[in-house]
């Protein structure tokens, strides 16, 4: 490694205080110990749109929602064999977010990407939540060493072993780097910002192509050539 | 006769093997580029992908929690023959998809686009693909499995030969950018890019230049080699590097596939094949013999030829 960098290494529990959170700051590394449950747009669907009752008892049985959906297999007698897990990309849930942290009481959304600082502002702040990224994203083997077991499956014939809710016990589970602060703060845009600044020197030399693409404004008088 | 019970068994421990370890030259060329990169996010998180390939082979898990969708090349040479003929082939491959999903276990990915269907075991409709090739001479078949992950880091655009290079070029990092902003493509990656052919054969082409050649390898023409060259250091040079935070390892290798198109157009396809780069290989011979490696070697002269006959005779080209 050409320079190593100690970062800030913090245990969380997964349902953390405030003061937890507040010290906190985006870019630092942590590892969990709790509970954990995914929850991705299947389950929101039911419980957002079609108003379908929690199917355990949130925040108090787990404040971390985890986007995800494990490389597990339920066994005929009914034990589960979990193997890694990685996160599925947050950005496409932005739509359920708010109603979401209501509903949970959420205080960490775990996943993939991030979202945007706007939702984070609009959604996380008021609630008191942040955002903690996964690394990698394919750290699925290391993640999956942080598995304690599976606690329970809900809605696994409603919605398939993808999109059920595993509730997961976690043990130093990791590594997250935290992607929002409790301020809606995103480190992914602060880099973003950083990289963005040299990107033009990089395209000196390249031309946009010649035939454009419709649709990807909403000006209907658009012309591709 | 190569028997199909073979077939089956070699299928899934390649499906194994591609889930659980990291290819050797992916693994150097990762190992490269953690070494050189020194933005501190980055570098934090390539060390992490080390640790996580180390704790995937240790533990027989898979390295990620997402399986891609896995699929299926098969390479027959002229002369061999299958028990059940190419159905039970194609039947012995999704069997072993079933299996090893639930035995790894994989993620059961594949669902119906419409319906939401999950059978929970990657097969269904066209799932898992299954591709098709022969070779000169020989009683083997080749099978290998790609899981390809990553929802993002592909794209398609109708070039033509006014764009040139220049036009190349932007569509190479237009890609690179706008999926490796918050490391949508999960990068450093093995970027493929399909040239020419028609748009199916474009999105083949690029698709099988990042699964299925490896780190260091070069295009036999040396002109497109020296593109490749290029646009590794291009893609490195963009300032961003693993997860979108600053840093230079986008591209552990770039590879550059080329089909003959319409005289007006220019397709191009750019594919990055993620930091979970899950191939796995295995030549099954007809005495039973069962050979695994990691390197497809998909790509030989027979695949890329453009004459008539084979072997070439002459050159096809008509003279200017
Ligand atoms: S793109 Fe690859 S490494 Fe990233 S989550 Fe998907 S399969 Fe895993």
């Amino acid at each position: 490694m050409a320079s190593h960098p100690a970062f800030k290494k913090v245990r969380l529990k997964t349902e953390p205080s405030a003061d937890d959170l507040r010290a906190l700051s985006i870019g630092d590394v942590v590892y969990l110990d709790g509970t954990v449950y995914t929850a991705r747009e299947g389950v929101y669907k039911r419980v957002i749109e079609e108003g379908h009752p929690l199917p355990l008892d949130l925040p108090a049985e787990s404040g971390a929602n985890f986007h995800c959906s494990p490389a597990a297999t339920i066994r005929p007698d009914g034990s589960f064999n979990i193997g890694a897990v990685t996160a599925t990309a947050s950005f496409r849930f932005s739509k359920w977010i708010g109603e979401w942290l209501d509903k949970s009481g959420a205080k960490l959304i775990l996943g993939k990407g991030g979202m945007s600082s706007a939702d984070y502002k609009k959604h996380f702040v008021p609630h008191g939540a942040i955002y903690l990224t996964t690394v990698g994203y394919g750290t699925g083997a290391l993640l999956g060493r942080g598995v304690s077991g599976v606690k329970s499956v809900h809605w696994r014939d409603e919605l398939g072993l993808a999109q059920a809710m595993w509730v997961i016990g976690v043990e130093n589970f990791g590594p997250f780097i935290v992607e929002s602060d409790l301020d809606g703060n995103s480190l992914f845009e602060r880099e973003n910002a950083k990289i963005a600044a040299g990107l033009a020197k990089v395209y000196e030399g390249t031309r946009p192509a010649v035939l454009k693409r419709y649709g990807e404004t909403d000006d209907r008088s658009d012309e591709v050539i | 006769m190569i028997p199909i019970g073979l077939i089956q068994s070699t299928a899934v421990t390649l499906m194994d093997k591609a889930a659980i370890e990291i290819p050797d030259d992916y693994l150097g060329g990762l190992r490269q580029a953690a070494a050189v990169e020194d933005g501190d996010l980055s570098s934090f998180v390539l060390q992490a992908m080390l640790e996580n390939y180390e704790a995937a082979k240790e533990d027989r898990r898979a390295m990620c929690g997402d399986t891609g969708c896995p699929r299926w090349y098969v390479k027959m040479a002229n002369e061999a023959t299958v028990e059940g003929g190419p159905v039970a082939l194609e039947a012995a491959l999704r069997r072993a998809t079933a299996e090893a999903t639930n035995g790894v276990p994989l993620r059961p990915n594949r669902v119906h686009p419409l319906w939401r269907t999950d059978h929970d075991n990657n097969v269904g409709i066209n799932a898992p693909e299954i591709e098709f090739a022969f070779e000169p001479d020989g009683d083997w078949i080749d099978l290998t499995t790609v899981h390809k992950g990553g929802l993002f880091g592909t794209d398609y655009r109708m070039l033509f030969p006014s764009d040139g290079i220049e036009g190349i070029k932007r569509f190479y990092l237009d890609s690179l950018v706008a999926f490796g902003k918050r490391g949508l493509s999960c990068q450093p990656a093995i970027i493929g890019i399909g040239l020419g052919g028609s748009k199916d054969t474009c999105m083949v082409l690029g698709k099988r230049a990042a699964c299925l050649r490896t780190v260091g390898d070069r295009n036999p023409d040396p002109g497109i080699a020296k593109l490749e060259e290029e646009f590794k250091d291009l893609g490195n040079s963009i300032g961003m590097g693993a997860m979108g935070f600053v840093g230079k390892s986008m591209v552990i290798d770039c590879h550059i596939e080329v089909g003959y198109c319409h005289t007006g157009g220019m397709q191009m396809s750019v594919h990055a094949f993620c930091l979970s780069s899950r191939r796995a290989c295995a030549r099954i011979h007809s005495d039973g013999r069962v050979e695994y490696r990691t390197d497809p070697n998909w790509f030989t002269p027979y695949q890329r030829r453009e004459t008539v006959e084979w072997p070439a005779t002459q050159p096809s080209r008509k003279s200017a």
